[in-house]
């Protein structure tokens, strides 16, 4: 019966293991009193910054779940200087994520070419109806007051586009010059 | 003892069952949660869910009484009566104060015994009229675990009242020497072991385990019945600390008894009864055969081996006193 040897010493480790986490504090954070205190990473719920939005479409077509419904049209801009070409312009109309269908994976904010799509870690949107976890883009908008800050870059790294980009000089208007006749351009 | 007297005596243990068995399980919340890294009931009652066991018992009152078509319903309307009365009745024989039990016996330790062992009833009963297939298999399990552990119990008990020269629990306190903790230190882990299992705690719950066997001979039950079936664990908890307390802790006695005796009663059931707890977090489920094998083949001969000793001492001392 040598397995019998280790019962007791067992038993003893037990009460002790017991009694020592009854002595420590309890990390418990007793939600809803407490705000819960998540890491900015969070990902509650995905927010649209509809200027930044171009109707590329990429996000809804890399949705594995296709929860996002994206409606827009092209407008015309008449050209600026006359001869010149006429712009095309994407406007969007309805930009919808369904999150009854959302799984949360992130490829459409990791794949958005121009940074119209922010995690948020705001989570508190339960609704009674399931049709109205389909979030509008007005609404979409709205969670962006509650985007966090952009992490901090590395102490080494270059300073981000967004500070150069203001500290850059202003550039000079564009003159056009015609290359002198029969020189290679 | 006057009718008035033999009424107020009634009241005080009526309300002594009703109010003990709530703090033993509330601060078995409480306890079980630290010792899981939780906090417990925080929101019954605003101050650190103190309200909880009384929310519980709210809850349980307005539920559906449900009988299953196939019940033997007279037997499953008696089965919580039969698990939780005699517990009352063996919380009587307690000394609580110097010279005051609620019914002080010339065989109070005899009594407490026979009376605990009716409870087993209560289970079987249930078991049986409950027209379940696994029921049935819980209160066979149930009744095997408590005969089993019966006989520790009762021998560990009778080396105590061997070593006090009675039987009567005022008398084994009266008797009780603090150095006797040492002399019957093998009946009193033996005692402490076979309370455990006589109220089918963990390690010993596999016969009610809702893991194992939904929740064995007690699962037909709901709503008040239900609250009984756990009313009369917790009492048997509190009658099972009191009783240990009482033979091998010396019970009312200590500093100022006179005055503060039921207060060292109070104090030592409720040590015995956290150990009780402590117990039920940290150890794992015995198997049945386990837990069978361990009462007749450990427990059995430790306790028989514990009443040679306090023979062996009673006649050396010449006499018990």
């Amino acid at each position: 019966m040598s397995e019998h040897k280790g019962v007791v010493p067992g038993l003893l480790k037990g009460l002790a293991t017991t009694a020592r986490t009854m002595t420590r504090h309890t990390s418990t954070q007793e939600y809803p009193d407490v705000r819960p205190d998540l890491p900015s990473r969070s990902r509650g719920v995905i927010a649209l910054l509809a200027e930044n939005c171009t109707s590329c479409m990429l996000c809804a077509r890399e949705c594995p779940d296709w929860c996002i419904y994206i409606d827009a049209h092209k407008e015309t801009i008449p050209a600026a200087t006359p001869g010149g070409r006429d712009r095309q312009r994407n406007v969007l109309d309805r930009f919808a994520i369904d999150y009854s269908l959302c799984m949360y994976c992130g490829i459409c904010v990791e794949v958005c070419p121009f940074d119209a799509l922010f995690w948020s870690p705001q989570f508190e949107y339960a609704e009674l109806d399931i049709r109205d976890l389909l979030h509008e883009k007005d609404r979409l908008g709205g969670w962006m007051d509650s985007v966090p800050a952009p992490a901090a870059l590395d102490s080494g790294a270059a300073d981000p586009a967004e500070v150069t980009a203001q500290r850059a000089p202003a550039r000079p208007a564009r003159v056009i010059r015609r290359p002198p006749a029969g020189a290679p351009e | 003892m006057s009718t008035l007297e033999v009424i107020l005596r009634a009241a005080g243990l009526l309300a002594a069952f009703l109010l003990l068995p709530l703090l033993v399980g509330q601060t078995e919340h409480k306890v079980m949660a630290h010792m899981q890294g939780r906090l417990g009931p925080m929101y019954a009652g605003g101050f650190h869910g103190w309200a909880q066991l009384v929310a519980d018992g709210a809850k349980f009152v307005q539920k559906e009484d449900i009988v299953p078509a196939a019940a033997d319903k007279r037997l499953f309307r008696l089965a919580p009566a039969l698990a939780l009365i005699p517990y009352l009745v063996a919380l009587a024989a307690i000394p609580v104060h110097p010279g005051f039990a609620v019914a002080d016996l010339p065989g109070g330790a005899l009594f407490v015994l026979a009376a605990t062992s009716v409870g087993i009833l209560g289970t079987l009963v249930a078991g049986w009229a409950s027209a379940n297939k696994y029921a049935l298999i819980g209160a066979m399990r149930s009744a095997a675990q408590l005969i089993a552990y019966e006989l520790p119990l009762a021998l560990a008990a009778a080396s105590v009242t061997l070593a006090a020269g009675t039987l009567s629990l005022g008398g084994i306190i009266e008797a009780w020497e603090p150095w006797w903790l040492m002399w019957q230190l093998p009946g009193a882990l033996v005692f402490l072991v076979a309370a455990v299992a006589e109220l089918q705690r963990p390690p010993f719950d596999m016969p009610i385990a809702d893991a194992e066997i939904v929740f064995g001979p007690y699962t037909e039950y709901t709503g008040l019945r239900f609250a009984f079936f756990l009313l009369a664990e917790y009492g048997g908890i509190v009658v099972m600390s009191l009783l240990f307390s009482t033979l091998y802790l010396g019970g009312w006695r200590g500093p100022f008894d006179d005055l503060a005796g039921w207060a060292w009663t109070l104090l030592k059931g409720f040590v015995i009864a956290l150990l009780l707890i402590w117990i039920r977090v940290s150890w794992p489920r015995l198997r049945e055969d386990q837990l069978q094998r361990f009462a007749w083949l450990t427990l059995i001969p430790l306790a028989l081996l514990q009443l040679v000793i306090t023979a062996v001492g009673v006649v050396l001392m010449g006499g018990a006193s």
